[in-house]
């Protein structure tokens, strides 16, 4: 089964109810004590990085979530749940995160007149292949609410971009871990099939 | 590529939905769960909710009808109309709304906007503003439209901004339901003087005038609620048109 974490921040109802619309049992729970109970767990976040740090330290989650990931069972990261993967960010002053990709995160800076944060719809740029990103055609939109970007070390783990004002990452992955700056609970049909592969995925790529 | 988006905006009143002129004369064009479902077979690219109503028995029938919404269709919400406290927002967001939209309480609270974005994130908060032009002067009104503030449209999105609002939504009273055209040249202005992006509501009655008001600006978004209540007008049709034009739409497939 898969498993929404809800640490105290933002909507999950979006994404539990997406899963239920693709036949996928899902469930938001609270204690992150439980999260063995779930073969796929799911981070969802909106707001900012210290504030999910915070919340993700002060209750357990931190611990939880790293043992899940060291298990080797497939994690997909939403929005903020993918920059708390990096190992810094700098929203509302420096904050540690899970450090399990390297990298950190940082303010979108694009060129010219273009507004902050980024909203709305737009296309990825795909570096690699996936099978959570399967089917998926490159010139596809998929809605997008942002003012921070994950910067990673390497370049292997970038899965796809996306082009605002300036390329930033708009998908991560390393081995069972998958994290998308964008929402595919809130992108529709195209988003609906993401979350679709992620149900089938076995956590290896 | 970042698309511009077409953003219908549904009002609410008595679980019903209605339309008015320059925020009165509401006629009711049906039922707010018919039309979330048409909009979502239409792939619009979000949807703002407003509660006309602003009592606490209305707040309520927002929550139901945004929750039923998250349910149906999975592209984002906005949900407002007489939002005082941060526990309503707490409420909406958790029913399955992505952005609470704020507009009174902008002036008469307006820490309210701090607070929401403190706890949620800045792309969670739209800072509404209504505006009417008298003596030539274009200024805030709040109450539905039914309170003059004297306060300045522009200054008043520069101080929401600050205060943590990540989207303004600016709408022209005296264009509401005339579909007569945006108040272009405005909101062009207002755009060009903000950060972050500006949805502007107000006056469309064909797809021309989505087009006079995305191309060549830097407005990121057109609401509209009469062009689709009344005629045979869609999102599909108008993201297509404005295609034509070269004006960037979403591609779903």
């Amino acid at each position: 089964m898969i498993g929404i974490v809800d640490y105290g921040a933002g909507n999950l109802a979006s994404v539990h109810n997406a899963f239920e619309r693709i036949g996928e049992h899902s469930e938001i729970f609270e204690d992150s004590k439980l999260i063995d109970k779930y073969d796929r767990i799911v981070l969802p976040g909106v707001g900012s990085f210290s504030r999910a740090m915070h919340l993700l330290t002060s209750k357990g989650w931190k611990e939880a979530i790293l043992n899940h990931i060291n298990d080797k069972k497939p994690f997909l990261g939403i929005c903020l749940g993918m920059q708390i993967l990096f190992e810094s960010g700098d929203e509302k002053g420096p904050c540690e995160g899970l450090g399990v990709i390297k990298g950190k995160v940082k303010l979108l800076n694009p060129s010219s007149y273009l507004k902050i944060p980024h909203v709305g719809w737009n296309n990825l740029l795909p570096s690699k292949e996936h099978p959570v990103m399967e089917g998926i055609k490159e010139n596809i939109d998929f809605y997008f609410v942002h003012s921070y970007r994950c910067i990673p070390e390497s370049k292997k783990v970038i899965l796809s971009e996306c082009d605002y004002g300036g390329k930033f990452v708009s998908s991560v992955s390393k081995d069972n871990v998958i994290g998308m700056q964008f929402h595919p609970e809130k992108s529709q049909p195209v988003g609906l099939k993401i979350l679709k592969n992620f149900s089938n995925w076995d956590g290896k790529c | 590529m970042l698309k511009k988006r077409i953003i219908p905006v549904l009002l609410l009143k008595d679980k019903r939905m209605v339309k008015g002129k320059k925020f009165k004369d509401f006629k009711d064009t049906g039922e707010p769960k018919t039309a979330v479902r048409i909009y979502s077979a239409q792939d619009a690219d979000e949807l703002v909710f407003l509660d006309i109503d602003n009592n606490s028995s209305s707040l309520g029938n927002l929550i139901e009808i945004v929750k039923q919404a998250s349910e149906e269709c999975f592209m984002p919400l906005a949900a407002g109309g007489g939002i005082s406290d941060i526990n309503q927002a707490r409420e909406l967001l958790k029913a399955g709304a992505d952005k609470i939209v704020v507009n009174t309480s902008c002036v008469k609270n307006p820490s309210l906007i701090k607070e929401i974005s403190e706890e949620f994130g800045e792309q969670c908060v739209i800072g509404s503003i209504d505006y009417k032009i008298s003596n030539n002067l274009r200024e805030v009104w709040i109450k539905s439209g039914k309170l003059n503030t004297n306060l300045d449209p522009l200054e008043h999105a520069k101080n929401l901004i600050k205060l943590g609002a990540g989207e303004i939504l600016l709408n022209s009273i005296d264009r509401d339901g005339m579909m007569e055209g945006y108040d272009l040249e405005y909101a062009d202005k207002v755009s060009k003087e903000i950060n972050v992006p500006l949805i502007v509501c107000g006056g469309a009655g064909n797809y021309m005038h989505l087009a006079d008001l995305l191309n060549n600006t830097s407005i990121s978004a057109a609401a509209c609620a009469s062009l689709f209540h009344f005629g045979d007008n869609n999102p599909i049709r108008a993201r297509s048109y404005l295609k034509n034009l070269d004006i960037p739409m979403r591609m779903l497939k």
